[in-house]
């Protein structure tokens, strides 16, 4: 490693923390997309655009006197209707979860059964809708959302500075990811999503509620791409197209990752995310393309993924 | 489907293909007709950029309505090809004709590259892939100095066709893009409707199946890529010198949904389907420019829309009309293959 010599050790910790953020979102991502596509047989292009929607409720219910002047002078609510940040966390993923909801029983569920390429352009459609929406209702520049109090500031770890919420939003996502986890492989709730992705006639027969089921799912896979968003927001801006250059990363690291396993799932995306935040310290012109060429070396070799079974 | 009936699809297919021998040349004839006749009536600079995406389209298609392979990063190849014309003719002084090519066999050469990385996956995977891989070309283009980065190039001359006849002419340059977009609909025509086309066919129905008869169905795949690669890149290349300017635009994402869009609307898998759909998309653009940022909304819908009601697209529809009508007229003969539904894919068969 004879790099690490002309490289700045703070350097490469820092990008190494910026990745492992980044890491914990793709993990989210590539989670719901991984629990939506086994249920569905749909993959759904409208992940980025339900996280930028979960970052954006949170900012919408977070600072209603912001924005409610721009529909009409005066317009105001009081201040402690304001939901905070650690409410958003919560209340945000299940608005974002009920319009997912909605748009699944009016749109999505009449093409189940078909082929699976109409679910990409369908849900490449309603992604398509829903940021033009959210681009003309609030324009294409950022929002800022501030740090939430209780994580201002952060520690000096000798060498850098980490900001403490930086540190929270990891820890957060790969809490939720382990939750994810553990509902999936642990619970009886989890055994019978198991079943209905192996053989969903067999499990309708035995008296499960299989449609009910696939509607859940769908809103859990959406309620992960929100949290992530909600996450999100105070690291990055919150803007229209925050989702959509995501979503391409996303589907690089779910094809890595194969769809195998869930933990295959959440170690590809917090690997594949440090080993982009390296890049940058190393060779930042491939910083933005790095994960694309792991995915050609991935798919040559193992053409199912690091964790896929062959489907 | 099942395969007893994917056999007898196929036995009416292959009685169908035999009844309409010299179709082929019917069809060249009737489009160079409409494409003669379309300045009189139409903006040539208007003419030109539907000829261009219709191209684009139609080699989209190959891919997509007849092996059954849905790209969702072809804007790499459009906007690569563009890219280097450009380079070309504006650094090299090439001329309109040679630039094309060279966006062309470069368009060949990445095709070979994707292709061969793509069909390892199927369905699904297989579009995930080439959109990744196409964001990896859009961030190169970014990045390349030669690409011009936010600006691109732009101040493309359009030059002399074989060093003799100048384009600067709206018409004349409509011309030029006529010609290439008849010579690549004839041979993108041809490849559907050879035995090559048929296997094809074959892998997009079923491909199990037919890798058990005996074909390679990568080898195959990994052709109809390149072919559909080259004249995307060669569409790219011809809008680029028309309009003296090579962007990022073309490379991005939204270009790959574009062509989607239009061959949707048009009708996957059917011949004319590209060709209408890129005339109807930009005509409508054309209207709704004055929208604005709104486009990307309507546009969404019409995605929603065709998938949900309109899935054969224009001409599909339309030759199940034209077909319920004949089918009054003249009541099936004993023996014709038995009507089908069809099949979720909706490839709304070989007619028109």
């Amino acid at each position: 490693m004879t790099a690490l010599a002309s490289v700045p050790l703070e350097l490469i910790l820092g990008q190494l923390v910026l990745g492992m953020i980044n890491g914990a979102f793709y993990a989210l991502l590539s989670l719901g997309l991984a629990v939506i596509f086994g249920m569905m047989n749909i993959i759904n292009f409208a992940h980025g655009a339900f996280f930028m929607l979960g970052a954006f409720v949170a900012w919408l219910i977070g600072f209603p006197n912001t924005w409610l002047p721009m529909i009409s002078p005066g317009l105001s609510v009081p201040p402690w209707l304001a939901v905070n940040f650690w409410g958003a966390l919560i209340v945000a993923p299940l608005i974002v979860a009920a319009f997912a909801l909605l748009l699944e029983r009016i749109v999505i569920k009449r093409i189940y059964g078909l082929d699976p390429h109409l679910g990409l352009l369908l849900t490449f459609g309603m992604a398509l809708v829903i940021e033009g929406i959210m681009r003309n209702a609030f324009g294409s520049t950022g929002n800022p959302y501030p740090v939430p109090p209780q994580l201002r500031g952060g520690f000096d770890a000798g060498i850098l500075f980490i900001p403490y919420y930086r540190l929270f939003a990891v820890v957060a996502a790969f809490v939720i990811c382990l939750g994810t986890w553990l509902v999936i492989e642990k619970t009886p709730i989890g055994a019978r999503l198991r079943a209905a992705t192996e053989n969903p006639k067999l499990v309708l027969s035995f008296g499960v509620n299989v449609p009910r089921m696939i509607a859940l799912t769908y809103a859990g896979g959406i309620m992960l791409a929100a949290a992530a968003g909600v996450l999100a927001a105070p690291i990055y801006s919150v803007n229209p197209s925050m989702g959509t250059n995501l979503v391409v990363i996303v589907f690089a690291v779910v094809v890595i990752g194969g769809m195998g396993s869930i933990m295959g799932s959440i170690a590809t995306g917090f690997g594949l995310g440090i080993v982009e935040g390296l890049t940058k310290v190393f060779y930042p012109a491939a910083s933005s393309t790095v994960i694309f060429i792991i995915m050609v070396v991935v798919l040559t070799t193992r053409p199912n993924g690091l964790f896929g079974k062959a489907r | 489907m099942s395969a007893i009936e994917m056999s007898g699809t196929a036995l009416g297919a292959l009685r169908k293909q035999r009844s309409r021998k010299g179709s082929w040349a019917l069809r060249m004839a009737i489009l160079t007709a409409v494409v003669a006749v379309a300045p009189l009536l139409l903006y040539p600079v208007f003419l030109i950029k539907v000829l261009c995406f219709a191209l684009f389209a139609c080699a989209f298609n190959l891919l997509v309505g007849f092996a059954g392979l849905m790209s969702f990063g072809h804007a790499a190849f459009f906007g690569m090809g563009s890219y280097i014309s450009a380079w070309t003719a504006k650094e090299w002084g090439l001329t309109p004709e040679l630039a094309v090519l060279a966006g062309g066999l470069v368009g060949t050469a990445m095709g070979a590259a994707f292709g061969w990385v793509a069909i390892r996956r199927q369905g699904i995977f297989f579009a995930m892939i080439t959109l990744a891989l196409a964001q990896m070309v859009y961030f190169f283009c970014l990045q390349a100095p030669f690409a011009g980065g936010e600006d691109g190039i732009q101040h493309v001359p359009r030059g002399r066709l074989l060093g003799l006849i100048p384009l600067d002419n709206d018409l004349a340059m409509y011309g030029f893009c006529a010609v290439v977009f008849l010579l690549g609909f004839a041979v993108i025509h041809r490849v559907v409707h050879s035995p090559f086309g048929q296997i094809l066919k074959g892998i997009r129905e079923n491909e199990t199946r037919t890798a058990s008869l005996g074909y390679d169905t990568a080898h195959y795949k990994l052709i109809a890529f390149i072919v559909s690669a080259t004249f995307s890149a060669m569409a790219g290349g011809v809008k680029a010198l028309a309009f003296g300017i090579a962007t990022l635009t073309e490379v991005h994402a939204a270009t790959s949904g574009h062509v989607v869009l239009m061959t949707l609307v048009g009708g996957m898998g059917t011949i004319f389907g590209p060709v209408v759909g890129a005339f109807v998309m930009t005509a409508m653009e054309q209207y709704l420019a004055r929208f604005g940022s709104w486009v990307t909304v309507i546009q969404g819908l019409i995605f929603i829309f065709c998938v949900l009601a309109f899935r054969t697209g224009i001409v599909g529809e339309f030759n199940r009309w034209h077909g319920l009508w004949r089918a009054r007229r003249d009541p099936a003969p004993a023996g014709a293959a038995p009507a089908r539904k069809s099949s979720p894919s909706q490839h709304a068969g070989d007619a028109s």
